[in-house]
């Protein structure tokens, strides 16, 4: 928080209390996020009783929440958590009443939000008090914000409607609200639109509409979902530095249970419409209950554990929510389900404040088994063996815009990068969005040809082939995507998607080409059946699982996974995770892992090499980069990435590094990150940093490391 | 935004080109003419000695490429010929017709507006009620009916009813302006009325789209008036798509009225048209091409530019 925002929330707290507002500013100081409200003591903002909301739809009624309750009190930070169709969105939008009203039906329950249950309240009533008593953040800031309107106006909105200002205060009031989320230059961003702004900056735009009117209670549905991490944890903290100081209660709803231990005050488990386990953040974290959140959280790699073991999944996938179990929801998939479970469990006490839903509750604890499991360990390569992959000083520079009146200009998005990789080895490519590691990924596909270096695969350099040549090399190098929906055609089915690769490279017979299917299906965890299925008849991760035998169908040797778990639920993306390692082990197979995610490149790599803006900054083995990291970049990026633990969060320093990606159209001289890094010295400005070897194997560059 | 205007308007002499060589080439490979059905149209009974003289006065004598070339030169000093029916200069025939068609055009664009974006609107909002059903009828049929048949009602109705009729032949609006619009008003309501179907029923799909976006929801959440909502947040965003249907329809219309030009006894350029394509005359074909094509290149600007006022994401460079 700077000087200047810290001063605007003084100035707005000011205009509040002037305003007649009775809000409960004053109660904290402007000591920010450091500042503990005790919130135990004052009565809950908002009171949900036995909610249920079920949606009506041809096929049949959708139980999409059911008898949810919990409570929010002034400043705190309450999580809901939960899968997605877990009913944790469709729980805020009732609150909000903005769900589609031909649809949704509101079967039982109140919404009790300052003394009205909201559920009541005519549209009217309602419509007053969104904006101004509830606001609420969305999930993607690029679709959120109205692109043919201006920032300012759309800031100012709720301010002329809610507070009867006037345009000229209106127009103060949103420059101080903009300086608050830490946007610099607002007076001229407000006749900016939202297209000109970034992600980040688009969510802080967000979060501004949301203060404008000081609520009492700010709804976050996956404010940063959309977002990288370092953007992130700059939005997160403020959030909870604003939830603090100006008492407003937070519900945020996350599938990132990093976020959670971070930030919340108290966590609300959800599956499958239901709640299963509630209770203050430390204790949901530090003791599970239910068998669900300690699955899940055993599911979800570690930024902070190295990668010796195999993760614990939830076998199966969440039910469908137009015919669930009878019971208990999770029974289907939890290992310890009895005759008992047919029943649907009530919430029992199982510490302070702290419940759960499940009828084996007091001997969940001797049933568990540490399992030591599959130790997982592979055999790192040889260090003198030859390299599969060796990217030699590759650049790639694309031209944009020009025309008879304009020059070109450049975007640098590769910059002489050089790394390799062993047989049956994974690298890590890890990197903020327009770093350059998809490009990087597409010109070792050479779906993009470099502008200048070498990309040597089995001792070939591919960008000096001819297509006929690569042909050859494409069956020994294989890519799985990021989107399991976008991409496997539509219209094939699942058998013609897996089978085309291989009749095309001449690996299989036609006719022997659905035995090799149901082999490799079989392969990936699916089932021989499945093979006469269309994408859209399966779920995300069997989509995913998919797109993984369509590539092993030619038997490569290497495979370049493109963010190719990011887009999956936790549970179900431990399961890729997993079946990802057991394939390199059965096939020895290579990876290049693409991700933005560090805790899952944390444990699936071997070797890690960071992107920033078109460079690699630090390269080293796995456990060593991740123990020892030495680059300013990558110690920020760690920081930034919460762990799913709260002590650990509570405890360990936070360094957030503040600004955001600059363009590569512009790439800063001299060592790229130093405009926002906290070691930069005059020197950096000068020339780009070399890699420097600071430890065996462990190169880093900057020449302070 | 001068400098973009300024290169699409220099590309309209390329694309020009382009379709003047075109229509040069294809319409000498119809079949027929302009002297033979000149001069034996009556059944009349005309030596080969008389047409080929008539052949070598209008310059069809010529090979091709010299044609072509007189063609050419003819065009860089902006002249089209003449007509080889009339012999009357071209541009002087098309200037003659030209008023008509634009005025029906116009007429019946801002009929069909005053229609679409209300009627879509309201449909749009109040979706699966009486008002969207009732709406949507009236859509299908203006686009089922044929917009001459709708003409002959209108006819046979006034006559029936009030015993009137529009006065037969054209008056420019600014000599007798009454005269003017109580004849024109009755082809452009029969046209505008298909035309506003069209574009009521693209209102209507893009309203819908637009409403299902996420910043709607997001203005809804803000505690914003249903009204604003849709005036503010949401016709803006709607009205893109409309623009694009208003802009074809509206080229088509000047020269695509062929059978409601005849119902209502106007002299525009769709009746032209047919007239020097029946007749194989290749200088007002050549010519009227041009205008139509001068005429789409024309209103595509101008959809471009309301694009870019409307939708700030579109920077036009």
């Amino acid at each position: 928080m700077t000087e200047k925002a810290a001063a605007a929330a003084g100035k707005l707290e000011q205009i509040a209390v002037e305003g007649g507002l009775t809000q409960q500013l004053g109660a904290a100081s402007m000591g920010g996020a450091n500042v503990v409200v005790n919130a135990a003591k004052s009565a809950p903002v908002l009171e949900i009783d036995n909610l249920t909301v079920h949606f009506v739809t041809s096929h049949g009624t959708v139980r999409a929440v059911e008898n949810l309750t919990y409570s929010v009190r002034p400043g705190e930070m309450v999580a809901i958590v939960g899968e997605s169709g877990s009913g944790k969105s469709v729980s805020a939008l009732a609150i909000m009443r903005l769900l589609p009203p031909a649809t949704a039906r509101v079967m039982t329950g109140s919404v009790v939000f300052d003394g009205h249950n909201l559920l009541t309240l005519s549209d009217e009533e309602m419509r007053q008090r969104r904006g101004r008593d509830v606001a609420m953040i969305f999930q993607e800031p690029m679709t959120s914000l109205n692109p043919v309107l201006s920032i300012g106006l759309q800031i100012k909105e709720p301010l002329l409607i809610h507070m009867n200002m006037t345009e000229d205060q209106a127009t103060a009031r949103a420059i101080e609200l903009l300086t608050l989320v830490g946007i610099t230059d607002p007076e001229s961003r407000l006749a900016q639109f939202p297209h000109q702004l970034s992600g980040g900056m688009r969510q802080r735009v967000m979060i501004a509409i949301g203060l404008a009117c000081n609520p009492k209670l700010l709804i976050a549905d996956e404010p940063t979902t959309a977002l990288d991490v370092t953007i992130q944890a700059q939005i997160l903290e403020l959030m909870k530095g604003l939830s603090r100081r100006l008492s407003i209660a937070v519900v945020i709803i996350t599938h990132n249970l990093g976020i959670v231990a971070r930030y919340a005050d108290r966590v609300n488990v959800m599956y499958a419409a239901r709640l299963i386990e509630q209770g203050p953040a430390e204790d949901v974290f530090g003791k599970p209950a239910h068998p669900y959140t300690r699955g899940l959280l055993s599911a979800v790699p570690r930024l902070d554990r190295s990668r010796s073991a195999r993760l614990t999944t939830i076998e199966g996938a969440p039910p469908n929510l137009l015919s669930p179990p009878e019971g208990c929801r999770f029974a289907p998939r939890c290992r310890y389900a009895t005759e008992a479970c047919k029943v649907v469990p009530q919430h029992s006490v199982v510490g302070a404040d702290h419940t759960a839903a499940c009828h084996r509750l007091e001997e969940l604890d001797k049933l568990i088994v540490y399992e030591p499991g599959d130790e997982g360990v592979r055999a790192a390569a040889a260090l003198d063996a030859t390299s599969i992959l060796a990217i030699k000083g590759v650049t790639k520079h694309f031209h944009v815009g020009g025309g008879i009146f304009s020059a070109a200009k450049i975007v640098r998005a590769v910059n002489n990068v050089t790394i390799d990789i062993k047989p049956g080895e994974t690298l890590g490519l890890v990197g903020e969005s327009g770093c350059g590691k998809s490009t990087l990924g597409r010109l070792v596909l050479r779906l993009d040809d470099p502008t200048s270096g070498e990309i040597i695969f089995e001792g070939r350099d591919l960008a000096g082939l001819k297509r006929g040549d690569m042909i050859d090399v494409r069956k020994r190098m294989q890519v799985i995507f990021q989107d399991p929906y976008s991409s496997l055609n539509p219209r094939m089915t699942v058998g013609q998607i897996i089978a085309e690769p291989m009749t095309v490279h001449g690996v299989v017979l036609k006719a022997n080409a659905p035995k090799r299917v149901a082999e490799l299906l079989q392969l990936v965890g699916l089932y021989p059946y499945m093979a006469d299925r269309y994408p859209h008849e399966l779920s995300g991760g069997q989509r995913q699982r998919v797109g993984i035998a369509r590539a092993l169908g030619v038997e490569p040797k290497m495979i370049v996974a493109d963010e190719a778990v990011s887009a999956l639920d936790v549970s179900i993306q431990g399961q890729v995770i997993n079946l990802l390692e057991d394939l390199q082990k059965k096939l020895g197979l290579t990876y290049l892992f693409i991700a933005h995610d560090l805790a899952v490149v944390r444990h699936i790599s071997t070797k890690v090499a960071v992107m920033y803006l078109g460079r690699i900054v630090e390269y080293a083995a796995c456990d060593e980069l991740f123990a020892n990291p030495r680059h300013p970049y990558t110690q920020a990026l760690l920081a930034a990435a919460p762990v799913p633990d709260p002590v650990i969060e509570r405890t360990r320093p936070r360094t957030i590094i503040e600004g955001e990606l600059p363009s590569p159209l512009r790439p800063p001289a001299g060592c790229v990150f130093h405009p926002r890094c906290p070691k930069m010295t005059e020197a950096c400005k000068a020339d780009v940093p070399a890699a420097l070897e600071v430890g065996l194997h462990h190169f880093a560059a900057c020449i302070n490391a | 935004m001068l400098s973009y205007i300024l290169r699409r308007v220099l590309l309209v002499i390329p694309t020009l080109i382009g379709v003047a060589v075109a229509v040069f080439f294809l319409i000498r490979v119809m079949p027929g003419d302009v002297v033979v059905v000149k001069l034996r149209a009556d059944g009349a009974n005309v030596t080969q000695e008389t047409i080929d003289a008539e052949r070598k006065r209008l310059g069809l004598d010529k090979p091709l490429y010299a044609q072509f070339a007189d063609y050419m030169v003819g065009l860089a000093r902006l002249d089209l010929g003449k007509s080889l029916w009339t012999g009357a200069d071209v541009s002087k025939e098309i200037a003659i017709r030209f008023p008509v068609s634009f005025q029906v055009a116009i007429m019946a664009t801002l009929i069909a507006l005053l229609i679409a974006i209300p009627l879509g609107t309201l449909s749009a909002i109040y979706r699966d009620t009486w008002i969207d059903y009732v709406v949507r009828i009236l859509a299908v049929a203006g686009l089922a009916v044929p917009s001459f048949w709708l003409g002959m009602l209108m006819i046979l109705g006034l006559l029936s009813m009030f015993n009137w009729l529009p006065k037969i032949g054209y008056v420019s609006i600014f000599e007798d302006p009454v005269r003017n619009l109580t004849t024109l008003i009755w082809p452009a309501l029969s046209v505008g009325y298909r035309y506003a179907a069209v574009a009521t029923r693209m209102m209507r799909s893009a309203l819908l789209e637009v409403l299902r976006e996420d910043y709607i929801r997001t203005a809804r959440a803000k505690g914003v008036f249903q009204k604003l909502i849709t005036r503010r947040h949401a016709l803006r965003n709607a009205l893109l798509p409309v623009i694009t249907v208003i802009g074809l329809e509206f080229a088509f219309l000047i020269g695509g009225l062929v059978v409601t030009e005849q119902v209502f006894n106007l002299n525009g350029i769709g009746k032209l048209f047919v007239d020097a394509t029946t007749r194989g005359d290749f200088n007002l074909i050549q010519g009227l091409v041009l205008l139509i094509a001068v005429i789409f290149i024309v209103v595509n600007l101008i959809v471009d530019i309301l694009y870019a006022v409307l939708d700030p994401r579109i920077r036009l460079k």
